[in-house]
């Protein structure tokens, strides 16, 4: 786990975030601190260790699948940014 | 309206108020405090008055006003998790599980509470929408994420609060405004209906002017839930009968890695007078360790972000939210209307969390900080075998002025260190208030924290009230 640079742009654009060019100087520096900061953790022999995912692990939890009521068509679709009809606008996907 | 839960509960049962009289009373000091505190983001007069209507103060919190954080949805009302991306453009469709258990049980929810956007921050400075102050000295932060909620109970705008704790999010602001907070155990509440930071650590909790109240809203939240498979199957006692059980006996442990150099000395006087006052109600008191404190913070920072990474995935201009009006294919759509919801603590934190997942670095860090977090985890277990609790600060340190921080997130995230373990191993833990330290003339309060292990909330709050009915500090009040 050696000091990696986190490249910035390259993440934003993996991350759908749009960012200007003062916003990635910026996020640079202090990524780069808080990074450096995380690598403390290399210094930890970790083999063998199995990771946890939930404090407490449960699994397989299960409910009878029992239709109920849900909020319907309206609801769903009222804090859409643009409606077409019964269904969420969004700029063409296929030429 | 400077009523404890317990209070006004009493007074609605013997008729010395009623619960419209009560909500008018929440409105009117909202009315009068929060021009300068900024607690509330927004407060639905006529439902709350609608409720007040037809509450039945026979339930268990029936008639009882409660300020919501704004991450907690309540149907009908707006909710944007204090972001840009959600503000003015969301009203949440149903009621989140905890909103329906406290309806059900007759309490009644009043008030959208300021937070850190998406619960991301210690202060409540990253808040999208508004800026709120701490009552004790209205140029300092309140703490965060849930400091609106804590805030508003402190100033006695609110009878009792929601909140949510990721890292500390209750506990903390609770220290620094002079509240209880309680952040129940890793599954012990249902979080259907909260919008998620970082699914393996949240929970939501309540922030109360007692212990005795916070067990009479856990009693009431607690539980599982057919919509929330983490929410576990295990029985909720009797809460408000463990209070009344006294500590004698009881192991307290403290933990030689928190009781350090870089503690406010005023706190760790308060704090190490708590716990000779614990000692003298029969409490024993037994030096702990826990190894791999030092690794907590980094392991929390890669976890958190790694998690709302893919969490605020869904925040993409589709469905709800905020969509940006100068992109002309779907891909820019996401890029810009992400750049301009999300406020720049959020953006940092998606990209650190994209990072620690991507393509050859997920082992480096992801990986391996949920490998540390297991040895985070055995830590506890083993101290747990020793020790009923854990007694330590809540804070290093008392509330800091707005602004001080805001250009330097490590330091910030530094100063989570007592409060991010819970998270981190499942734990519950409340803070309650243990005195004051004077800075600049002004009287600033400090949380005691106890943590306990998993589902005993029990015997942590058996500790606090114990503690609270012996010094009163819980009494105090902002002046």
């Amino acid at each position: 786990m050696s000091a990696q640079k986190l490249d910035v742009a390259h993440i934003a654009n993996l991350a759908r975030l749009d960012l200007n060019e003062e916003e990635i100087a910026t996020f640079q520096s202090q990524l780069d601190k808080i990074l450096a900061y995380v690598e403390k953790l290399s210094g930890l022999d970790v083999e063998g260790i199995e990771p946890t995912a939930h404090a407490i692990p449960v699994f397989d939890v299960m409910r009878d699948d029992v239709a109920r009521p849900g909020f319907g068509l309206e609801k769903a679709l009222r804090n859409a940014p643009r409606r077409v009809g019964d269904q969420f606008g969004v700029p063409k996907v296929i030429e | 309206m400077q009523l404890t839960l317990t209070e006004a509960q009493n007074d609605l049962r013997s008729g010395a108020l009623s619960p419209r009289e009560l909500v008018l009373g929440i409105l009117d000091a909202a009315n009068r405090l929060d021009g300068e505190i900024g607690g509330y983001l927004s407060i639905q007069r006529d439902a709350a008055l609608a409720a007040a209507e037809t509450a039945d103060v026979s339930l268990p919190l029936g008639g009882i006003p409660i300020a919501i954080k704004d991450a907690i949805i309540v149907e009908d009302e707006p909710c944007a998790a204090a972001s840009k991306i959600l503000a003015g453009k969301y009203i949440a469709p149903y009621d989140a599980s905890v909103i329906s258990k406290l309806r059900a049980a007759g309490a009644i929810p009043l008030g959208r509470a300021n937070m850190d956007e998406f619960a991301m921050g210690s202060s409540t400075e990253n808040s999208g929408l508004q800026v709120t102050r701490n009552p004790w000295d209205t140029t300092r932060i309140p703490g965060g994420s849930s400091g609106g909620s804590a805030a508003v109970v402190a100033a006695d705008e609110a009878i009792a609060a929601l909140g949510s704790d990721t890292g500390g999010s209750i506990r903390q602001p609770a220290a620094l405004c002079g509240c209880v907070g309680l952040k129940p155990s890793y599954g012990r509440v249902s979080r259907y209906g909260l919008i998620a930071f970082a699914s393996s650590l949240d929970q939501i909790g309540p922030i109360t002017k007692s212990s005795e109240d916070a067990a009479k809203i856990l009693q009431v939240i607690a539980g599982p839930d057919p919509q929330d498979s983490t929410a576990l199957e295990a029985p909720v006692p009797d809460l408000s009968a463990e209070l009344e059980q006294g500590v004698k006996g009881l192991r307290i442990g403290l933990p030689k890695e928190y009781f350090i150099d870089g503690i406010d000395p005023d706190i760790r006087d308060r704090v190490d007078a708590a716990v000779k006052e614990l000692e003298a109600q029969g409490a024993e008191i037994h030096e702990i360790s826990l190894p791999h404190t030092e690794y907590a913070i980094a392991t929390y920072y890669i976890i958190a972000t790694a998690e709302a990474s893919a969490n605020l995935a869904r925040f993409d201009g589709v469905r709800y939210g905020h969509r940006s009006d100068k992109a002309d294919n779907l891909i820019d759509q996401y890029r810009r209307s992400r750049e301009e919801g999300f406020g720049d603590e959020v953006k940092r934190r998606i990209i650190l969390g994209t990072y620690v997942l991507s393509s050859g670095y997920y082992d480096q860090y992801y990986n391996r900080a949920q490998k540390v977090r297991t040895l985070i985890r055995k830590d506890f277990t083993d101290a747990f075998e020793k020790v009923d609790a854990i007694v330590c600060p809540t804070t290093p340190h008392p509330a800091f002025k707005l602004g001080e921080m805001a250009d330097d997130p490590l330091q910030m995230y530094l100063a989570d260190i007592f409060t991010i373990a819970a998270n981190l191993a499942g734990l519950c833990g409340i803070s309650t208030p243990c005195g004051t330290v004077n800075r600049e003339g002004k009287e600033l309060p400090v949380g005691l924290q106890i943590l306990g292990k998993p589902l005993d909330e029990g015997t942590i709050l058996r500790l606090s009230h114990s503690y609270e009915q012996a010094t009163g500090f819980h009494k105090a009040r902002p002046v």
